[in-house]
């Protein structure tokens, strides 16, 4: 049965997101009326979320290389160089707007997507990490979303049988109506042995491999690419179902048919489906694609064309495989259990054709619908900047004994114990940094080598200062890395803002894009991947700039690697970088004294660099004991996390010439705190003298409380208490 | 020692457990499909590895129980032979008729994965000997279904005839509580069959092998199994 296809009118093709101007640039590309096939394609190829239309221009000025850089952005996952023949292929993505409608399943495809990307490339993932944004615990929603949201991400990583190292979860207000879920997957591979999806050789069967197609998650891309309104629920036929089974089992196979040299290009199947993969994999490779979609493994029957092409059903691969090892790889896929269909062929006439039941129900030219995709230059405005506050404007509200209590126990700086022990973290039996510090370390292999990774924004500047903010991401990113002892070797984003088409949240694009680039060069860290995330917007209120930045630093030796925790009584605190208090959108600020106010502080790159080498050089060297960047809730925060993680106490003595409140909790960038023997601060002191690093000796390590000055003692269990509980208690609370 | 690790599909601590039998006995063990209807000739050891077989859709272990190997892994028990399942695996043994009782959601009804100490209950098995009885020891657990419950008989006659393996406990060895992690009955976190020769456990002995990551109280489960079969062989 054929049913009659709907007729294209100005509203269709206002459903499938494609504006007026936009439809005749296609009318004019292809010199006729779409099909209805042809309509959904353009909408898959043409949206925000696919072509990057509002983005491209801006993401063009990111440095993207380094000698060490094998891919930058354009494929699946970037890949780095790691030495010996190893490559690390990593990528962040969001999976926003599916997450906010149904979250386990919305967390979990955004889990199973990413990790797809990276072994798409013929890499093993190893590790995962996410960042996630909600509203504020007080918005009824909330504590549904963080729950699903977070048995998702566990429900998918935990039974693929990846660790889940690392993260980031905050809460605001502006994600009330529109949450954020990142994730990234970090994977190894030979650099000898990456795939790539460009396809090669003319005639060349094209293979689908792995779960069936059904009608799930049609238009999802699209969906990606708008803002919500108030009846976002209606959506959830769009979201997807993860399975996470089937996608470990894909995993299995496709390294397996890799191994044996079965494969020539892949391409799997995420937004936008088939329609995506197949454009892609004959466009990079100037080829021609021709699908026949009576071979497609369907979940159901009667599927129309239109359906098959923009099905965003899981766990689903499109290959070029040898003709000579077609077999050999179709025993593999059958082993595993998994669908294994030739659906089509590589032509020579550029052209990509859908053919369905005897008729042709898509013919359009294959390059153009990549390289003609709406480029646009959207109006922009810088966001104004804010005043610099002076901390002897910000009176104190309580003591700062009261205030760090305070500030270890809010949503955002509180144990996310309660998140990261429902990730298994410990599969595979090489994580050597576990949750809970600055960045995870991985062990490659048996080592000696490892890997350290890292989530990190601080929407809150980004919202006051997007170009400082953009640069503040990037900085703590290569901070908290390099506070493990690795060097970091390149990052990937995952940029979420609001409405392009408002001047205002393009600006914020715009800036942090700015600051990132800007941070990324003075660091060497350049942008090997990423994903943008516009529409961010619920009933017109965008959500805070949060350009997500995900991390990768190398150990040379997993031995020789810093931990936050205190690990001796008497020891000397040291602090490396310097702090004039600068509390302008500082957690305790905000937290403390209810105010979001001011400009965010500074990022001077000189600095961040010198004093990030320096601490890198004493960890390697064995010189130090202990280290943590300083961040949100400023030196205080840090020293109670050390202290906390220890179960060893600290005396923290007065700064002169500083207010007690900007001196323990102003925000300064480029900071460390180090503990050391008195031995080792000797030296330190010295090489510090000579490489004009700025050191300060702040305290000892002591007791089973943290004394800041001229205040009362924190018990530890009073520290404790505060920073692990507030958690499970919001989560226990009957919603 | 012969060992052979069960892959089922999605099967995923099997390298975990097959780089702590390697690190115990210095030989590397052999891989068995789950379609496979022998075990290798000369097969000492049959290890059942953590992870979700079949993707647990249906209960726990419930179809790996059911899988052809496992026709083997029986007979293999039922010789004498020793079975480990660790985590799925003790789901699976479970569910195959190997082990008595079943593993449930846990209480909080969220998966754990975190370090967890455990009482060993008695040194004196092919699994055991290298602990000493009563010692407490540091291994992880990361499960969803790990809250042991069994009737009131089995769990007396598992009691009663020294058939619990191992009991969850706090750091000082203490029993009760919040040092249950799942709700298991009797804070069982593994037991024996009734000849001793087949142990299951929720804990993952095999990811606390090295000093760098967590410690190595997971050592002495595989030793003793090296030595055991040393002895015998």
């Amino acid at each position: 049965m054929v049913r009659a296809e709907p007729e294209i009118t100005p509203a269709l093709v206002a459903e499938h997101g494609l504006k007026p101007d936009e439809y005749q640039r296609i009318l004019k590309l292809i010199g006729r009326t779409p099909t209805f096939t042809e309509l959904g394609i353009f909408s898959a190829m043409w949206n925000e979320h696919c072509s990057y239309k509002s983005s491209r221009l801006h993401l063009k000025t990111l440095p993207t290389k380094a000698p060490w850089v094998i891919q930058g952005p354009g494929e699946n996952a970037g890949v780095i160089d790691i030495g010996d023949g190893d490559a690390c292929v990593f990528k962040m993505e969001s999976h926003n707007h599916p997450s906010f409608i149904e979250p386990y399943q919305g967390a979990t495809t955004g889990v199973g997507g990413i990790l797809r990307d990276v072994f798409t490339m013929g890499a093993r993932p190893i590790a995962c990490l996410n960042l996630l944004r909600f509203g504020s615990p007080e918005h009824a929603k909330t504590r549904h979303l963080v729950g699903g949201v977070v048995a998702g991400v566990a429900g998918y990583g935990n039974s693929f049988g990846v660790p889940t190292v690392g993260g980031s979860v905050n809460f605001h207000t502006r994600y009330d109506g529109n949450i954020l879920v990142n994730a990234m997957a970090v994977g190894l591979a030979k650099t000898n042995e990456i795939f790539y999806a460009k396809a090669s050789g003319i005639g060349r069967p094209i293979v689908y491999l792995g779960s069936k197609t059904g009608r799930d998650g049609i238009h999802g891309a699209t969906m990606a690419s708008a803002s919500f309104e108030a009846n976002a629920e209606e959506k959830r036929p769009t979201v997807q179902v993860g399975d996470p089974f089937s996608e470990k089992l894909l995993l299995e196979a496709c390294l397996e048919i890799m191994q044996k040299g079965c494969v020539i290009a892949i391409q799997d199947m995420g937004a936008a489906g088939l329609t995506s993969s197949a454009v892609e994999m004959g466009a990079k490779g100037d080829l021609g694609i021709e699908l026949d979609l009576d071979a497609i493994p369907c979940r159901e029957p009667g599927m129309t064309a239109y359906e098959m092409m923009l099905s965003e059903s899981q766990e689903r691969m499109l290959m070029v495989l040898d003709p000579a090892k077609e077999k050999e790889a179709e025993d593999v896929f059958r082993k595993w259990g998994l669908d294994f269909a030739i659906v089509g062929k590589t032509t020579d006439t550029l052209r990509f054709v859908v053919k369905h039941q005897g008729e042709i129900k898509a013919d359009l030219p294959i390059k153009e619908l990549g390289d003609e995709a709406p480029l646009y230059d959207r109006p922009h405005v810088p966001t104004p900047k804010k005043p610099v506050l002076k901390s002897s404007d910000i009176k104190p509200p309580v003591s700062n004994a009261d205030a760090l209590i305070r500030l270890v126990s809010t949503p955002d700086n509180c144990s996310k114990r309660w998140v990261w022990e429902q990730y298994d973290h410990l599969i595979l039996g090489n994580s050597i940094q576990q949750p809970g510090g600055d960045a995870a370390v991985v062990r490659i292999g048996d080592g000696p080598k490892g890997l350290a990774m890292c989530t990190d924004v601080t929407q809150r500047y980004c919202e006051a200062d997007p170009v400082e903010g953009g640069k503040q991401a990037v900085a703590e990113t290569w901070r908290n890395l390099t506070a493990t002892g690795a060097l970091p070797l390149a990052l990937t984003d995952n940029l979420n803002f609001g409405n392009p088409e408002k001047p205002e949240a393009m600006g914020q694009f715009v800036g942090c894009v700015q600051g990132i680039g800007e941070a990324a060069r003075a660091l060497d860290f350049p942008i090997v991947s990423g994903n943008v995330s516009l529409y961010n917007e619920t009933q017109g209120r965008g959500i805070l700039p949060t350009p997500s930045i995900g991390g990768v630093g190398l150990v040379d030796n997993i031995e020789h690697t810093a931990t936050v925790a205190f690990k001796a009584e008497g020891e000397v605190i040291l602090l490396v970088g310097t702090t004039i208090g600068w509390l302008g959108q500082s957690a305790y600020l905000a937290d403390v004294c209810g105010r979001e106010e001011g400009a965010p502080p500074p990022v001077d790159l000189v600095a961040e660099r010198a004093n990030g080498d320096f601490v890198r050089g004493l960890i390697r060297a064995q010189q130090v004991t202990a280290v943590h960047d300083l961040s949100d809730g400023g030196l205080a925060v840090a020293i109670a996390e050390m202290a906390m993680a220890g179960g060893i106490g600290a005396k923290i003595e007065a700064a002169s010439g500083l207010d007690a409140h900007a001196w323990l909790f102003g925000e300064d960038q480029a900071r460390y705190v180090l503990t050391a023997t008195v031995a080792q601060a000797k030296i330190i002191h010295d090489l510090a003298a000579k490489q004009n690093i700025p050191l300060t000796t702040i305290g000892t390590t002591q007791g089973k409380s943290v004394q800041l000055p001229n205040e009362t003692a924190i018990a530890l269990d009073t520290l404790s208490h505060a920073h692990e509980n507030w958690l499970p208690n919001y989560m226990a609370h009957a919603g | 020692m012969k060992a052979a690790v069960i892959l089922f599909p999605g099967s995923n601590r099997e390298n975990d457990v097959v780089r702590a039998i390697r690190q115990a006995t210095g030989k590397q063990p052999h891989i068995v499909w789950h379609g496979e209807t022998q075990l290798p000739a000369g097969t000492d050891l049959v290890v059942l590895p953590g992870g979700f077989s079949y993707g647990d859709y249906l209960r726990c272990g419930a179809i790996a129980g059911r899988a052809n190997v496992m026709d083997a892994v029986r007979a293999h028990a039922a010789r004498g032979g020793l079975v480990l399942g660790i985590c799925n695996g003790f789901q699976i043994l479970c569910e195959g008729g190997l082990l008595p009782g079943v593993l449930m959601r846990n209480r909080d009804l969220r998966f754990i994965c975190k370090m967890q100490h455990l009482k060993v209950e008695r040194a004196d098995t092919a699994f055991t000997s290298a602990y000493t009885q009563g010692q407490t020891i540091k291994v992880a657990i990361a499960h969803g279904e790990g809250n042991y419950v069994a009737d009131d008989e089995t769990v007396r006659r598992l009691e009663g005839d020294g058939r619990v393996a191992f009991r969850y406990c706090d750091a000082n060895g203490h029993l009760g509580g919040l040092a249950n992690p799942n709700g298991s009955l009797n804070d069982i976190a593994g037991i024996y069959s009734e000849k001793m020769n087949v142990l299951g456990m929720m804990p993952h002995p095999e990811n606390l092998i090295d000093p760098l990551v967590g410690g190595i109280d997971g050592r002495g489960l595989f030793n003793s199994l090296s030595n055991s079969l040393a002895a015998v062989a």
